[in-house]
């Protein structure tokens, strides 16, 4: 067979598979999802067309088919600001916990692998971890967390608890608690990352700021910084497509009670709970589709600028 | 690497003017610091860890820093049987090789293709695949979970290998990068030596590709291992390790100390894959995911 008609078999073949999942899996999702959302639809199928007020519902508007303005769905995307406060806290401390593993340090690669670790563990696992670490109990039927263990050594006799996750009363306790463990699974990456970044940068750019006399805050912020902020704004960025598609770590602690609600848990109890409702679901689906698709313009915008 | 390329190093010039004791202070505070990050990591994990060992009695009565009075091994074994968690982990081997082996053979042959062969059709392609990495795969699941309905492979494996080998965008985009840095001079001069485009293929890009496979190979384990929504949506009647532990805390009379043992159970083989690979785990998961 000659080349040419190899390189069209080839491509054909190759590309078969692949393209088939890909046209099934994603493309017609994909398009379903835009149409679904101008719809009444249940999981059973199709009821009715209704323009916009899918939307509007999520807004908190009224509409003919939804006539009571309901603020739950807004609720959730102010949810996300906790998780977006938290992951530029987490960047900081990351920054801050690579410089000093940069630095001649004993031990270093143990520091390093036990802050990394929680990263590969299974979501569920920390999300259990942490339920039991912020955890209320009776010590009757459910054990005493380990916060409030600890804190009861300090507190006197008629020390019962604190509900970290379950005070209805408080629920900006019980996102932070979360945010904890968000920050605790995922902060060992951006360690990582940072070290590796900062150890990219060329040690004759030391030596000149050296002889010049930089002292090490100097260095950090004329050499350091500059070389690294790329990646700082890169994460910067992704915080925000973080922030509104948490769902894990809250779904398995609160399943969402207790003022937790996230986007995407609010989503699946839209589309899979008593209330099915698909195609309020996919309405919301494209409203994270567009978040998405901002964050990821900016994002290329502003790494044009940088280069 | 010279001492010049750690810019807090002690022994340079710039500290040489500055008292001793308060060098000392600070490279004490690094320590704290370290320290204090690690303990922070490490007590969740303790506590889960001498709760698992615990009767349940001793789990209500006792401090989560108090230590067993003697190991209770049945906790795991209870975790084991009754808690699905043994066929959680079977499952999830079984998935994790598939939809690897999957991955590996799908996205290779696709990158190949995509990166060799600079067609009209194939620049397409590459875009459409490019475009598709936007989608946010959780809330698409939405519609995506129509789609399995019909073609009726809710509760089958096939759903959940299907979408891991199908929505595996990542691993080709990294073969592609990989690809670009290979030479197509050697392809050439195979094929003038008479190799048709799958010996090319198979005999020089597959070998070539192996240290991008070990990249996706260690990102797919975590992932897949570390997945809980794509099997409790469409596996709702099989456990995988996720699954299986989330199962541990449903119905009303929860046994947290089982729950425990399933939470340590389902950590040991990522702490027995991260020990055995340490070095290069770093380079696989964090350097991959930055040139993205």
């Amino acid at each position: 067979m000659g080349y040419t008609a190899q390189k069209y078999m080839i491509t054909f073949l190759f590309l078969l598979i692949p393209c088939v999942l890909l046209i099934v899996f994603t493309l017609i999702p994909a398009v379903n999802m835009v149409i679904y959302s101008f719809q009444d639809r249940e999981m059973t199928g199709f009821k009715d067309w209704v323009g916009f007020d899918n939307y509007i519902r999520i807004f908190g508007g009224t509409s003919k088919t939804f006539p009571n303005a309901n603020m739950e769905y807004l609720t959730t995307l102010g949810n996300s600001l906790y998780y977006l406060v938290g992951s530029f806290l987490q960047q900081a401390l990351a920054l801050f916990v690579a410089t000093i593993l940069c630095s001649k340090i004993k031990l270093g690669g143990l520091f390093k692998g036990i802050l990394f670790f929680p990263y590969l563990m299974n979501g569920v696992a920390v999300a259990l971890i942490f339920k039991n670490l912020f955890g209320f109990g009776d010590g009757l039927t459910v054990p005493q967390g380990t916060l409030n263990s600890i804190l009861s050594l300090f507190a006197g006799d008629g020390f019962t608890g604190i509900k970290f996750l379950n005070d209805p009363n408080n629920p900006v306790m019980a996102n932070l608690c979360l945010v904890f463990a968000s920050v605790w699974r995922y902060i060992g990456f951006d360690i990582i990352m940072y070290i590796s970044a900062i150890q990219s940068i060329s040690p004759d750019v030391y030596e000149a700021a050296d002889l010049d006399g930089a002292n090490s805050w100097q260095r950090f912020w004329y050499i350091v910084f500059p070389s690294i902020s790329p990646i700082v704004s890169l994460q910067l960025i992704m915080a925000v497509k973080g922030a509104v598609s948490v769902y894990e770590i809250p779904f398995i602690v609160t399943g969402g009670a207790y003022g937790t609600m996230t986007f995407v848990i609010a989503a699946n109890n839209t589309a899979f709970g008593a209330m099915d409702a698909i195609g309020l679901a996919c309405a919301l689906s494209v409203v994270l589709l567009i978040i998405t698709v901002i964050v990821t313009v900016v994002q290329k915008l502003v790494f044009k600028d940088k280069r | 690497m010279s001492s010049n390329s750690h810019y807090f190093d002690l022994k340079d010039y710039s500290f040489k003017e500055t008292p001793k004791g308060i060098r000392i202070f600070w490279s004490a505070m690094k320590y704290v610091v370290l320290v204090i990050a690690c303990v922070l990591v490490i007590i969740p994990l303790i506590t889960v860890l001498i709760g698992s060992f615990k009767t349940k009695t001793e789990l209500m009565n006792t401090s989560a820093f108090v230590l067993p009075k003697s190991m209770a091994w049945a906790n795991y074994a209870s975790a084991f049987t009754n808690g699905r968690v043994l066929e959680g982990l079977g499952n999830t081997i079984l998935i994790v090789v598939v939809s690897c082996i999957g991955s590996i053979i799908t996205g290779t042959m696709t990158a190949f293709v995509l990166q060799r062969f600079n067609m009209l059709f194939t620049r397409l392609i590459k875009a459409v695949f490019l475009a598709t990495s936007l989608l946010p795969t959780i809330t698409m699941q939405i519609s995506v979970y129509q789609i399995v309905v019909k073609l009726g492979l809710v509760n089958t494996y096939a759903a959940p290998l299907l979408l891991y080998i199908g929505t595996d965008i990542i691993a080709v985009t990294i073969f592609i990068q990989f690809l670009d840095n290979i030479s197509v001079s050697l392809d050439e001069s195979a094929i003038l030596d008479g190799c048709s485009y799958p010996r090319v293929y198979w005999s020089i890009i597959l070998p070539m590709l192996r240290p991008a496979i070990a990249t996706v190979l260690v990102m797919r384990f975590v992932a897949i291992y570390n997945d809980f929504y794509t099997p409790y949506l469409y596996m709702p009647n099989h456990r995988v390790v996720s699954t299986a532990l989330q199962d541990l805390t449903t119905g009303s009379n929860i046994s947290w100390n089982v729950v425990f043992a399933g939470v340590i159970i389902c950590i040991i083989p990522t702490l027995i894959m991260f020990l055995s690979m340490q070095k290069s785990i770093y380079s696989n998961l964090v350097s991959g995911s930055v040139k993205e």
